[in-house]
């Protein structure tokens, strides 16, 4: 990221400003700062969910501020694995089409997956692999399943078909503590073996032992905040 | 497909304010096509008033008024065709067959008409239908009358029942001619013309109960007993108009051309369709409002329809935001909104014919029996095709507007998901 501005459209008193800031394939970096404090509008912009005014974003040699609307829409598709604080499932779809739901956007990672098996059989292996006995969950509505349990799924997701780079927001703060560590474990456990790179944010300094990198927002970023 | 199927889950999640929006597409498109097949039902009733009459002659006039008269029963004639001149028309070489009609009296408010037995055999609706008796049979007697079925069923008269003629139209009249009662010879089945309301007397008795009347009241101290009148010549010196039979179609023209200028005295000949056709253009004006009204419950559908979607937005910003995360296209959301309208709109439409024509089904009897409107059973017009297709790509269009606003939001969350 270089010299990027950016500000949301209809607030123009919030903007966010980013000088440098890089992450080194296979890097798991835990992002810390405030509540409020631009983590989302950054996962946002590196996401491609939303282009900065200036400056530009380089991710796996794509400039993706050059990108087109659609073509950054498949560019996320293709590379990204995206888990939210909360309410990551569509909750009327069952466990295993919310698991398979980014191999329908994505050609390069339907293909992964089916190098070594079918899309059915690597869901229930993530699942399971993540703690989620898929054969008792895989059919069942995802609005069925606890706040941990969602999360798992929608880890599973966030890693199927093997994206280079996961992005997670805040995805253990609804989950108690020993969940969290659980949660964690399995997540790095998977990420690791995939050769992912993974970008989670928190307001939770104690996270920060499992990261290769701990960075501060505040230290390469600056907020503006209008009255 | 599995974003298909996602969508189908949204909707059947929410299935209750989904089947009422499709409830109330169905209601009102059934409404449209409901209010289109009485509507040419009607016009098709009305058409089929008269038929197989070439020509309607009577004083000269308008041909809407003379037809108005005539054969609605409705106004008065301005004039009368003298016994004379209808002689020498039916005596025309290309003329077949002719019934003269006569109006002026009425009973309890329905008109009468003196007419010759040929009326039954010449009069003819709905695609040359003949008049059927449901009791009793022609008029044989000079003091006989044949009723319509209305009038059977609206006064209960049965054949053999004594009726009396009053003189003039009102419903109630201050002079009648109780002293030469009719005897009630025969029911006519219901056939949805005026012919229902009509009380048929011969052209004789007409004459008979106005022999001893002048200027339009009884003469004083002169009463003529109802035997004595069968003893006298009845051949009547006027009648109000006439049906006229051609030997060939092909010579209407001419016939009409002859009679309008018939040089003894100003009389019009009008083709019954023609005037039909004029007529309908004047009661026309009623069907076009009722379509309008119609068209317009439709659109309240519709926007009843768009309201739920975007009730239904706001929880399904989530929907948006999960689809964008994993790489859906703002075109793949627009699309699944838009659709979601077009699906409701189509299920609309199509609950909505098949509950009509289940309804025109069991309704079509009944209606033909109360009404004599023939409700035609066939598939959906051109028109009616067309109309429901618009109908369609307007929820579609109308669909498009809470997807666009979905978008917009979607872009505005960014990464964050809300409820």
């Amino acid at each position: 990221m270089k010299g990027v501005h950016f500000t949301w459209p209809g607030r123009p008193r919030f903007s966010l400003s980013v000088d440098r800031f890089s992450v080194g394939a296979g890097d798991r970096l835990l992002l810390l700062g405030p509540s409020g404090g631009g983590k989302s509008t950054l996962l946002s912009l590196l996401a491609g969910i939303v282009t900065p005014q200036r400056g530009n974003i380089d991710i796996l040699a794509t400039d993706i501020t050059k990108l087109s609307g659609p073509a950054r829409d498949r560019f996320r598709a293709e590379h990204f694995g995206i888990i939210f604080q909360m309410f990551n499932l569509l909750p009327y779809g069952t466990v295993i089409d919310n698991v398979l739901l980014p191999l329908s956007f994505s050609k390069q990672r339907r293909k992964n997956v089916e190098r070594t098996s079918s899309q059915a059989q690597e869901a229930a292996r993530l699942l399971t692999r993540l703690g989620l006995p898929s054969d008792e969950v895989a059919n069942h509505r995802a609005a069925s399943l606890s706040v941990g349990q969602q999360q798992r799924v929608a880890a599973a997701r966030a890693l199927i078909g093997g994206p280079e780079i996961i992005i997670a927001d805040e995805p253990t703060s609804s989950l108690d503590r020993g969940r969290q560590k659980e949660f964690l474990r399995l997540l790095f456990g998977d990420i690791a073996k995939a050769g992912a790179t993974l970008i989670m944010v928190s307001h939770d300094e104690t996270l920060a032992e499992n990261f290769t990198h701990v960075v501060r927002l505040e230290d390469f970023a600056k907020m503006e905040r209008g009255a | 497909m599995i974003v298909l199927r996602l969508a189908l889950q949204s909707l059947q999640a929410r299935w209750l304010t989904a089947l009422l929006s499709v409830l109330a597409i169905a209601f009102s498109v059934m409404l449209l096509l409901g209010v289109e097949k009485v509507r040419n039902g009607a016009r098709q009733s009305f058409a089929d008033t008269i038929s197989g009459t070439d020509l309607i002659i009577g004083a000269r006039s308008g041909g809407v008024q003379l037809l108005l008269y005539s054969v609605f029963r409705i106004g008065n004639a301005t004039n009368n065709v003298t016994w004379k001149s209808y002689q020498d028309i039916a005596s025309h070489p290309d003329v077949a067959w002719t019934v003269p009609l006569s109006l002026g009296d009425s009973h309890k408010g329905f008109r009468v008409l003196g007419t010759a037995p040929d009326y039954f055999e010449h009069y003819r609706y709905r695609g040359k239908q003949q008049l059927k008796f449901a009791q009793g049979e022609i008029f044989e007697d000079l003091f006989d009358a044949v009723v319509g079925a209305d009038v059977a069923s609206v006064l209960g008269y049965n054949v053999g029942d004594k009726i009396v003629i009053g003189h003039g139209l009102g419903s109630v009249s201050f002079l009648d001619h109780a002293d030469k009662p009719f005897r009630v010879a025969g029911i006519l089945e219901k056939t949805g013309t005026p012919v229902d309301r009509t009380v048929h007397v011969g052209l004789g008795a007409i004459e008979a109960i106005h022999i001893d009347w002048q200027q339009g009241a009884p003469i004083p101290g002169q009463s003529i007993s109802p035997d004595q009148v069968r003893a006298m010549d009845l051949k009547p010196q006027a009648i109000t108009a006439a049906l006229v039979g051609l030997k060939s179609r092909l010579a209407v023209f001419r016939v009409q051309r002859a009679i309008n200028e018939y040089p003894q005295e100003p009389l019009s000949a009008v083709l019954p369709g023609a005037a039909l056709q004029e007529l309908w253009g004047l009661v026309g004006v009623a069907e076009t409002a009722l379509a309008v009204v119609s068209a317009m419950v439709v659109a309240t559908a519709l926007f009843g329809m768009v309201t739920m979607i975007l009730t239904t937005l706001n929880e399904r910003r989530r929907e948006m935001a999960i689809l964008r995360s994993v790489g859906a296209r703002p075109a793949t959301v627009l699309g699944l909104l838009a659709t979601e309208a077009g699906v409701l709109t189509f299920a609309g439409v199509i609950l909505g014919t098949v509950l009509l024509y289940a309804g025109l089904f069991f309704v079509r009897p009944i209606v033909d029996r109360l009404y004599g409107l023939n409700l035609d059973i066939s598939a959906p017009t051109s028109w009616e095709m067309t109309t429901l297709l618009v109908i369609v790509l307007a929820g579609l269009i109308a669909g498009l507007g809470p997807a666009i606003l979905a978008y917009r939001r979607s872009l505005a969350d960014g990464m964050t998901v809300r409820v």
